[in-house]
């Protein structure tokens, strides 16, 4: 297994065991299996029998993308996640299906993210993460021209909305289930707050790798499905050939 | 990154911790780690009690503390957290070592350190003793949807793979003067991981042609 180095291991902090109550982590959990289970089917709709290798496939490039250092400067960097870059590369359902794959993977054999908050990471970073950034990407492909061109500032967008949502989830979890009284109020912002600079570098990461697929290989970029279809066929005769 | 970086997630051996069935692990780890979770904050003497069964564990495992110790530094970000936890938590304060903090703050930033780290331990010495392949069998037989397994199993399969392309990528961006160093990069950044997506998802298709035209049933058998 690739298994990063913990220097270049800077990414997304996973909930640990201990960070949420016994309850609300078995509520958690089983709101993530119920997830997977819609995922599954669904995911079946957008892949067909090719979902096992497909999904296998696009968790490990999810998984190797994570390990990407973006720098900043002064040192330090950022990374994806991934979320919402997956649900418009190959679609929503089956982006859950990876996250939570990938997910799956760092619980069991990197021990990054306890066990008992596995269905809390899994609901946080795959249902919320990727339910909440398709949302917003339907919304703003709603209000924009159905073009390939709508297609990157929508992932982008989606991306930028889908980071703070999820941690505004994770500070709903910790008023129901935290283990250490803090002010809600201050949690709420500090973790919106913080995250929103996140979901920026999220968002303009997520545009550059969409623009960048489209570029060359359009048909394979789920969200831009309805603008191929409607792309007609253009003919460009050369002006050299007509004169 | 790469192939220097590669490092393995489990430890070979034939104790009887490596030869207990993976389905009988995964439930004792999770049943283990709900325990743990459900204890009381200040019950020290439960924590100690955990703690003694990991280790007495980790030793008939016989997994070195070379493989675990680097490993547990997945920890790291929340140990930053839970130091700020006395100061930021409310409630009444107490005197630590000359500072003035929250006291429950206090408690839980001992406990949660306590709970993450056996938790850590516990995952890391499930992960040693199992191969990844059992693992999969495992998680087969607690009734894992088949689908699910699959995916994994595809995923673990070619993580490697998509990593070593990865790396051959930076090879060659490096090999040509790139230095990631500053925001003006991410442009390139950005595309070599759109190579690396269409590449995997190309990959994938390869796998699964290669896959029918051997005459694999997509449902596993069942119809």
């Amino acid at each position: 297994m690739a298994d990063p180095s913990p220097s270049t291991y800077s990414r997304q902090v996973h909930v640990p065991d201990g960070f949420l109550d016994a309850s609300t982590s078995v509520a958690t959990g089983a709101a993530a299996v119920a997830g997977l289970a819609l995922a599954l089917r669904g995911a079946r709709r957008e892949l067909d029998d090719r979902t096992a290798p497909m999904a296998g496939l696009v968790a490990a490039f999810v998984f190797a993308t994570q390990m990407i250092n973006f720098p900043v400067g002064a040192g330090t960097s950022g990374h994806l996640l991934g979320g919402v870059l997956a649900a418009v590369l190959v679609g929503p359902w089956t982006a859950v299906l990876c996250i939570s794959t990938v997910l799956l993977v760092q619980c069991l054999l990197f021990a990054d993210g306890g066990i008992t908050a596995l269905g809390t990471n899994i609901t946080l970073m795959g249902l919320v993460g990727v339910g909440v950034g398709w949302l917003v990407l339907r919304l703003i492909k709603a209000v924009l021209p159905d073009r390939l061109a709508s297609v990157t500032p929508a992932a982008a967008l989606a991306a930028l909305v889908s980071v703070p949502a999820a941690a505004l989830a994770f500070t709903g979890l910790y008023a129901v289930g935290g283990e250490a009284p803090i002010p809600l109020g201050s949690l709420a912002t500090a973790m919106v707050g913080w995250h929103t600079v996140i979901g920026l570098g999220e968002a303009v990461i997520t545009g550059l790798v969409v623009s960048a697929v489209l570029a060359v290989r359009p048909d394979l970029v789920y969200g831009a499905r309805s603008a191929l279809t409607a792309r007609t066929l253009e003919l460009r005769p050369s002006k050299r050939a007509a004169a | 990154m790469g192939p220097a970086h590669r490092r393995r997630t489990h430890v070979p051996g034939r104790t009887p911790v490596h030869r207990a069935p993976a389905h009988l692990k995964l439930l004792a780890l999770l049943g283990f780690m709900l325990v743990v979770v459900a204890t009381p904050r200040t019950a020290y003497p439960a924590f100690a009690a955990y703690a003694a069964v990991l280790v007495a564990l980790i030793v008939v495992a016989r997994v070195p503390l070379g493989f675990l110790l680097p490993r547990m530094l997945v920890e790291v970000p929340f140990v930053v957290f839970a130091v700020l936890l006395p100061f930021i938590a409310t409630g009444p304060t107490t005197t630590f070592l000359g500072l003035t903090v929250s006291e429950p703050g206090l408690e839980a930033a001992a406990a949660l350190l306590i709970k993450a780290t056996i938790g850590v331990a516990a995952s890391l010495t499930l992960a040693a003793t199992t191969e990844p392949h059992e693992l999969l069998a495992g998680l087969g037989r607690l009734r894992l949807p088949h689908e699910m397994v699959q995916i994994m199993a595809f995923m673990i399969r070619y993580v490697d793979v998509v990593a070593d392309e990865m790396h051959r990528m930076r090879i060659a961006r490096e090999s040509r003067g790139f230095r990631g160093s500053s925001i003006r990069q991410w442009g390139v950044l950005g595309r070599t991981a759109s190579a690396l997506f269409i590449r995997s998802y190309e990959r994938g298709e390869r796998v699964h042609l290669a896959m029918m035209s051997r005459g694999h049933d997509p449902s596993g058998g069942r119809s």
